[in-house]
């Protein structure tokens, strides 16, 4: 039997702090494709590909990918319809 | 001054291994002193980075164990036998060791005592490292306090010793459940956590219990899962999902 692979949003936190200048862990976004409502921290992360993907808890949409590079890193909105800038706490 | 940080992002601080002490046959904590380290809140966690002679880096994410406590910050690390860094940590760290750390990392899976109660933590296997910190956080607040803690073996529950003396304390309940092997005369649940057990021994929904759930990724949504259909309401059943292995990630 495989266990599932995914870890949560939360472990690729130092990324998207690095990325977006904040801990992004307790923001809110919304899945483009299912309307769900999820903080980055509960989304599923899938760390196995080269570079981080997280996906909506609800349908599986790919909502953000994460590549990082010597050079750079690109963060890829897939399926973000929108994000807070605050926490939303 | 050194460790300054570019504007938001988060930098690497030179952290000195003071000590490393023996939990269990996998287990070792590692005691820091990362200078500039602003201190963190209970369910953090932080980014080690490795770098060998050849300039060869690897990076990891560990749970802190500690309450802050200045610029100390304790690391339990199980060792992954197939990984990289973790038998590095466990097997050859030595005092006076240093690595690069950064962080703390993480706003969601956090708890401190002003959050209140009741406080509901469920644990497999090292996920009960952020879990204690945030008891070692709440000694002394009389924060009614339930651990649900799973392990295979009593060889392998972390803290033991620790948790059994603050269980004869104030407000915190602790039950085990050894999933594979028991000594005789064990007095615990000998099972994988299940519905009927989460029924038995964690807060009732109408306690309205903060929830945190830490371990392996099937560990945590099957405990989550229950939870909330045990009228857990979802926001408030927080997770920690570590991945396949049981190590921290």
């Amino acid at each position: 039997m495989t266990e599932p692979t995914h870890v949560d949003g939360n472990a690729v936190g130092a990324l998207l702090h690095d990325v977006f200048g904040a801990d992004m862990t307790d923001r809110r976004g919304c899945c483009d494709e299912c309307g769900a409502i999820s903080m980055l921290a509960t989304m599923l992360a899938y760390r196995q590909a080269p570079g981080d993907v997280l996906r909506c808890p609800a349908c599986g949409a790919v909502i953000v990918v994460v590549v990082e590079t010597p050079a750079r890193v690109r963060v890829t909105f897939e399926s973000l319809r929108w994000m807070d800038a605050a926490a939303s706490s | 001054m050194a460790g300054a940080a570019l504007l938001g992002r988060l930098s690497w601080l030179a952290a000195r291994v003071t000590d490393v002490t023996v939990e269990t046959p996998r287990v070792r904590t590692v005691h820091l002193e990362a200078p500039g380290w602003p201190g963190h809140r209970p369910g953090q966690h932080v980014d080690i980075r490795l770098t060998a002679e050849d300039g060869y880096q690897a990076q990891r994410s560990y749970s802190i164990a500690n309450a802050a406590n200045g610029e100390r910050v304790l690391l339990t690390v199980e060792r992954v036998d197939d990984g990289e860094v973790s038998p590095f940590l466990v097997d050859e760290l030595r005092p006076g060791d240093r690595f690069e750390l950064r962080g703390p990392i993480g706003g969601y899976f956090v708890w401190s005592p002003e959050n209140g109660g009741p406080l509901q933590l469920v644990g497999g296997g090292s996920g009960v490292v952020p879990l204690m910190a945030m008891i070692r956080a709440r000694a002394g607040s009389q924060i009614p306090t339930r651990l649900l803690y799973s392990a295979r073996a009593i060889d392998e529950l972390i803290f033991l010793k620790e948790l059994e003396a603050l269980d004869a304390d104030t407000g915190l309940e602790v039950t085990y459940t050894l999933t594979r092997a028991r000594p005789s005369g064990w007095e615990g649940f000998d099972r994988r956590v299940d519905r009927a057990m989460l029924e038995e021994v964690t807060w009732p929904a109408d306690r309205a219990p903060l929830v945190f759930v830490c371990g392996p990724t099937g560990f945590v949504e099957m405990v989550a899962t229950t939870l909330v259909s045990l009228g857990h309401p979802p926001e408030r059943v927080r997770t920690e999902r570590f991945g396949p292995t049981g190590g921290s990630q």
